[in-house]
């Protein structure tokens, strides 16, 4: 695999004294959809997590190992948090617009990082808006509240947000966990769009949707990496017999 | 006595709910009535109700108070005490019912009336109309006019003190006794507007503080002090600023009245940060956890987060309690009676001392004559602070959610 994006050695972390993740090496590859699965409390959205640091939310959270993005330590001590998050974006499970209108829930991230000039703002709501795909339905209600948009409106409407501070990687946790099947084969197609530019990282529990957008797989498993390959591979002839169970549904 | 102990017995079963055994199968045929239910549902509404109706006696009560003052002419309806007032007379000859009648006065029994000799109205007392508003008063110029005073309000009196109550005077105990009710205005709001200036931005920091930065070591630390300190008596906080506060300040700022507004609104501040405090805090900690991920996700940082996303999503519970620490101050009367000056004066100096609606009933009400035009103006302050919450409720919650949440929100 060649332009590795994130890289990660011999990974641990604790909550409190409970390991969740145990000896976690991985490759990301640049450009590409890597998607991890696994049944609930295997730790791939801990893992997800601490791509961008989000886990130091919680206070009993402790990281041992590296995790490399371009070959920097990201849990180095001169590592500026707010800046990593700027790189690496993220899109939760939950869609949570703010509730604040459309226009200005694109036009948060942009601001923040000291853009005020208005027209400025107007192409990258745009743009954001059209990367998305939720340009056509949003276009003749910027203005109005985000929460008046459905649940696969809401949940491209974070995706428009994240890609509005042009981030280099995007997390993704379950994004279309919540969404009925139009909605999620639109979040889907827009997963593999955006691919071209940005690197993705998604955590899911639908395999077909994993089969489908992936490039790339990763099988958690109580905390652990049990194997990670092409995914065109571990759907179709895993190494080992568990991955083969839990993708064959004969799990547990 | 075997059958009554089985009557006993099938009564005691008729209310008891039958316990179903898990292996029961579960009959749905047979409604029963569940008397435990049914009376505590009752008892909690007619609790609730009784509640309602106490505070909405209070305001009739309050408002039928006040109401005589604009009632002149028509009916006149003075207060009357059945037990000790009704043996003091002041040596003063009541009028005839006869006479009364003359100037259309309702009376309801007027021999009693007549005892206390106090809702007469003659052509005659017009030119002394302030003159008998306390009891000494009365005494002194009865002695003079050659008929019949009264020691009570009169259509006179009235008539006189609504022409006063938009005037810049409040000087009930006089001979011209004026109620004018503006200064005072002018002083609560004065009063208010400092208190709230004050308080409103440290009670919001400090939750903003509380909600967003704090470990949850300090949280549990802060949160409970601060609330504690609601419950403060406000004859402390007074008593504070009486004694400590206010020389203080006046070491600091230099100006030449000890007890002033600014004394005064900084103490009522100190009232009033605990309530905008603890609603602020619990807005702000019931904003969801989401929107905090979101942002910090985004790469803001966490006083950007605080200021963009966490205070305007919590802009209804920050309003509502700016609302309660309106009222508070509004209302408080301890504090103002004891940090203010009391003096009703009209600047907009905030170095001035001021006297504010409440304490002006609370400083007064225990001396003022029963059924007095006096009394009754003090009742019609009592239902302005009445009508003022209210309306400030009622404006804030329109503006509030009409305007301020669509600007926020989006439509």
């Amino acid at each position: 695999m060649k332009n590795i994006k994130i890289h990660t050695e011999n990974m641990y972390l604790y909550y409190g004294s409970k390991m969740a993740l145990n000896n976690i090496s991985i490759d990301i590859p640049e450009n590409k959809v890597t998607a991890l699965i696994g049944p609930s409390g295997c730790g791939k959205s801990t893992f997800l997590r601490s791509l961008n640091r989000m886990n130091d939310l919680i206070d009993s959270v402790k990281i041992e190992g590296n995790i490399l993005l371009d070959g920097i330590n990201i849990y180095d001590k001169n590592i500026d948090v707010v800046s990593l998050r700027k790189k690496v974006g993220m899109v939760f499970q939950k869609s949570n617009p703010f509730a604040k209108s459309i226009y200005e829930n694109i036009a948060y991230g942009p601001r923040i990082n000291g853009i005020n000039n208005k027209s400025e703002l107007n192409d990258i709501v745009e743009k954001s808006l059209r990367n998305a795909a939720i340009w056509d339905e949003a276009k003749d209600r910027l203005h109005d509240s985000a929460l008046g948009l459905s649940g696969g409106q809401q949940q491209r409407l974070c995706i428009a947000r994240t890609l509005a501070v042009n981030p280099e990687i995007i997390l993704m946790d379950e994004p279309a966990s919540a969404l009925d099947p139009i909605s999620t084969s639109k979040i889907e197609e827009l997963i593999v769009q955006l691919k071209e530019n940005y690197t993705i990282v998604i955590v899911t529990h639908n395999m077909q949707q994993a089969a489908r957008i992936s490039d790339n797989t990763a099988f958690f498993y109580l905390g652990e990496l049990i194997e990670y390959n092409k995914t065109k591979k571990i759907y179709t002839n895993p190494d080992k017999k568990q991955t083969e169970d839990y993708i064959s549904g004969r799990f547990g | 006595m075997n059958k009554f102990k089985s009557f006993i017995k099938r009564l005691i079963g008729k209310f008891k709910e039958k316990k179903y055994n898990s292996t029961d199968k579960i009959d749905i045929t047979n409604k029963r009535f569940r008397w435990s239910d049914f009376i505590a549902e009752k008892i909690i509404k007619s609790v609730a109700f009784f509640s309602i109706t106490i505070i909405v006696l209070i305001f009739i009560f309050v408002f039928r108070e006040s109401f005589p003052i604009f009632n002149f002419g028509a009916k006149e309806k003075p207060k009357t005490e059945q037990t000790s007032d009704s043996q003091e007379q002041y040596g003063v000859p009541a009028a005839e019912p006869a006479q009364q009648e003359q100037y259309g006065v309702e009376t309801t029994e007027p021999a009693k009336q007549e005892q206390y000799g106090v809702e007469t109205s003659e052509p005659a007392q017009q030119e002394q109309y302030g003159v008998q508003t306390t009891d000494d008063t009365t005494m002194v110029e009865n002695i003079t006019p050659v008929e019949e005073t009264a020691s009570g309000s009169t259509h006179d009196d009235n008539k006189q003190a609504v022409k006063t109550l938009i005037t810049k005077e409040w000087q009930p105990v006089s001979d011209r006794p004026r109620y004018g009710l503006i200064p005072l205005l002018i002083g609560t709001l004065k009063i208010t507007i400092i208190s709230l200036l004050f308080a409103a931005p440290l009670a919001i920091f400090a939750a903003l503080y509380t909600a967003v930065f704090a470990s949850k070591r300090m949280k549990e630390l802060i949160k409970p002090t601060i609330e504690m300190l609601a419950g403060f008596p406000s004859v402390v906080i007074g008593f504070f600023a009486l004694m400590v506060m206010a020389s203080f300040l006046q070491n600091i700022f230099g100006y030449d009245v000890r007890l002033n507004s600014f004394v005064g609104g900084i103490a009522m501040g100190l009232a009033a940060i605990p309530i905008i405090f603890t609603i602020t805090e619990d807005a702000l900690t019931s904003v969801p956890k989401t929107y905090y991920e979101a942002s910090l996700a985004l790469g803001a940082t966490k006083w950007q987060t605080a200021f963009s996303v966490m205070l305007p999503a919590a802009t209804p519970g920050i309003f509502a309690a700016i609302l309660l620490g309106i009222g508070r101050v509004f209302g408080e009367t301890m504090i103002a009676l004891m940090a203010t000056g009391n003096a009703a004066m009209m600047g907009i100096n905030p170095f001035e001392s001021v006297r504010t609606l409440a304490a002006t009933i609370g400083a007064e009400m225990a001396e003022v004559v029963f059924g007095d035009t006096h009394y009754n103006v003090l009742f019609l302050i009592g239902s302005m602070l009445f009508i003022f919450t209210f309306a400030i409720n009622a404006i804030a919650e329109f503006w509030v959610k009409g305007k301020l949440m669509k600007k926020i929100q989006g439509k």
